[in-house]
């Protein structure tokens, strides 16, 4: 079967390895993701904090692609991504002097009738159904399922899990054969944009979550964002600076996670580009 | 200005944020829920229920100093406060609006500097190229804050992993994110 795709730009650049494991993922369940065809930026952070006409017109674009390209069903698997299109499309049909501005900017056609996936509720609807039997190295550790703020928040507009104490991702690892743990820290921001402009700010938020993580025992801290894998692991010497320890706990993204479970190799799914070496 | 005004939201500053988001500052009662769960109220000069409080006082100098605030540069957009909010009030919505109008007026507090910096060679970047280029991004960022060195140590460790192209990602059509530039900074002076 046949899925739309909009990797963003993070999965075609510092976060490729979670590009790769979805496609992986994907692949192993005949499972074909289709490219937008010539997508843009969706203007992430950026764009909402600067200007609000920018922030809505940049995904509406993607979204009227989508449509042209005759695609009913989007994977976007960036978090910050799927929050911009999944705000856009809701801003959109609630306010049509916005929409009637936004398409004008755009020159595209835009009805807002893509549906837009997110990670979890793409493994959820076309995977797990079929994960039985597929799992051969059950990943046998204590994990951390990090959840980050774009996945559940805002809950009234994405409507998907809880915005306290999600389980989704819990859910997909304890099927993978993981142990999920109990922690706090589930929801609490990494710093995200601030990474580069305010680097500090991240090695404390950041090192919030890893410090919680390790305390509770994990052996690996399971994704689902770009954002959050790029501060959990490449910003891990501020994380340290900021704990005053040497943590090493691995960063994984779901993907990979599932993907070492049915038995993908790991260089397929990415796994030696992550800055924290994967030992598990 | 009667308190009644004063309490409605609908006067001054509080009243633009009505207007343009729906947000009504007035349905605060100032439990401070927000400024709990804010992971950046410690670096904040206004945690997120002052902001709130100065809005609702409708006072043009507090006003004034809201929209020249690090809070609202500061604030990560984690939705957090709304998520948490008795009253579901949308402080990240908001927050979007008071920066955008910061920058117009140019009150952005010079603390920001860099932060604001990220974000104008971010969308640069986009507006070019309409994908984002890291290393342009990295290379502009520098420019415009001469934090040279900061992160110098990074990019070759990326580089070593796959984790940065050299050469952008240009779309075709680049003159269609161009002209949803154009548009939408004409409405916008920055």
């Amino acid at each position: 079967m046949t899925l739309g795709f909009y990797p963003g730009c993070s999965l075609k650049g510092s976060s490729r390895e979670y590009a790769e494991s979805v496609l992986a993922v994907a692949k192993a369940f005949d499972i074909h993701l289709e490219e937008i065809k010539d997508w843009n930026c969706c203007g992430a952070t950026a764009a909402h904090n600067m200007n609000k006409e920018l922030s809505l017109a940049l995904p509406a674009r993607i979204l009227s692609l989508a449509e042209k390209q005759g695609l009913t069903e989007i994977v976007v698997p960036c978090a910050a991504c799927y929050s911009r299109l999944t705000v856009t499309k809701h801003e959109l049909s609630e306010n049509p002097a916005l929409k009637a501005v936004v398409t004008d900017a755009n020159d595209l056609a835009y009805t807002g009738s893509v549906s837009v996936l997110n990670i979890v509720q793409m493994l959820d609807k076309y995977i797990i159904p079929n994960l039985e039997g597929r799992v051969v190295k059950p990943f046998e550790h204590k994990v951390a399922c990090y959840y980050g703020c774009l996945l559940v928040r805002p809950h009234e507009i994405l409507k998907f899990d809880r915005e306290e104490d999600p389980q989704s991702l819990d859910a997909l690892m304890l099927k993978a054969g993981a142990t999920p743990i109990d922690w706090a820290f589930k929801t609490e921001c990494c710093g995200a944009g601030l990474s580069v402009s305010r680097t500090s700010s991240v090695g404390r938020l950041s090192g919030k979550i890893i410090g919680d993580a390790k305390d509770r025992g994990a052996e690996a801290i399971i994704v689902a964002c770009p954002m959050c894998h790029s501060n959990l692991d490449m910003r891990r010497d501020a994380i340290n600076a900021y704990l005053g320890e040497k943590v090493d706990i691995p960063v994984l993204y779901i993907t990979q996670a599932i993907g070492l479970a049915i038995g993908l190799d790991r260089k397929a799914l990415g796994l030696q580009r992550h800055f924290v070496k994967v030992s598990v | 200005m009667s308190s009644d005004t004063h309490h409605s939201g609908i006067s001054g500053l509080g009243g633009e944020v009505l207007g343009h988001t729906d947000v009504k500052v007035s349905h605060c009662y100032q439990c401070g829920k927000c400024s709990a769960g804010c992971p950046l109220s410690e670096e904040m000069d206004y945690p997120p229920s002052v902001i709130m409080r100065m809005l609702q006082t409708a006072n043009p100098d507090l006003e004034d100093k809201v929209l020249r605030s690090l809070s609202i540069w500061v604030c990560l957009t984690c939705e957090m406060c709304f998520a948490r909010c008795p009253m579901s009030i949308d402080i990240p919505k908001m927050m979007d609006f008071l920066r955008e109008k910061s920058l117009n007026e140019k009150k952005s507090n010079p603390k920001a500097k860099e932060i604001i910096a990220f974000h104008k060679s971010f969308l640069d970047s986009i507006k070019y190229t309409g994908r984002l280029y890291e290393i342009g991004l990295f290379v502009d960022y520098k420019a415009r804050t001469l934090k040279i060195l900061d992160d110098l140590a990074l990019a070759p460790k990326m580089m070593k992993r796959g984790k940065l192209n050299i050469i952008p990602e240009l779309i075709k059509d680049r003159s269609g994110v161009a002209a949803i530039f154009r548009k939408a900074n004409k409405k916008n002076k920055n």
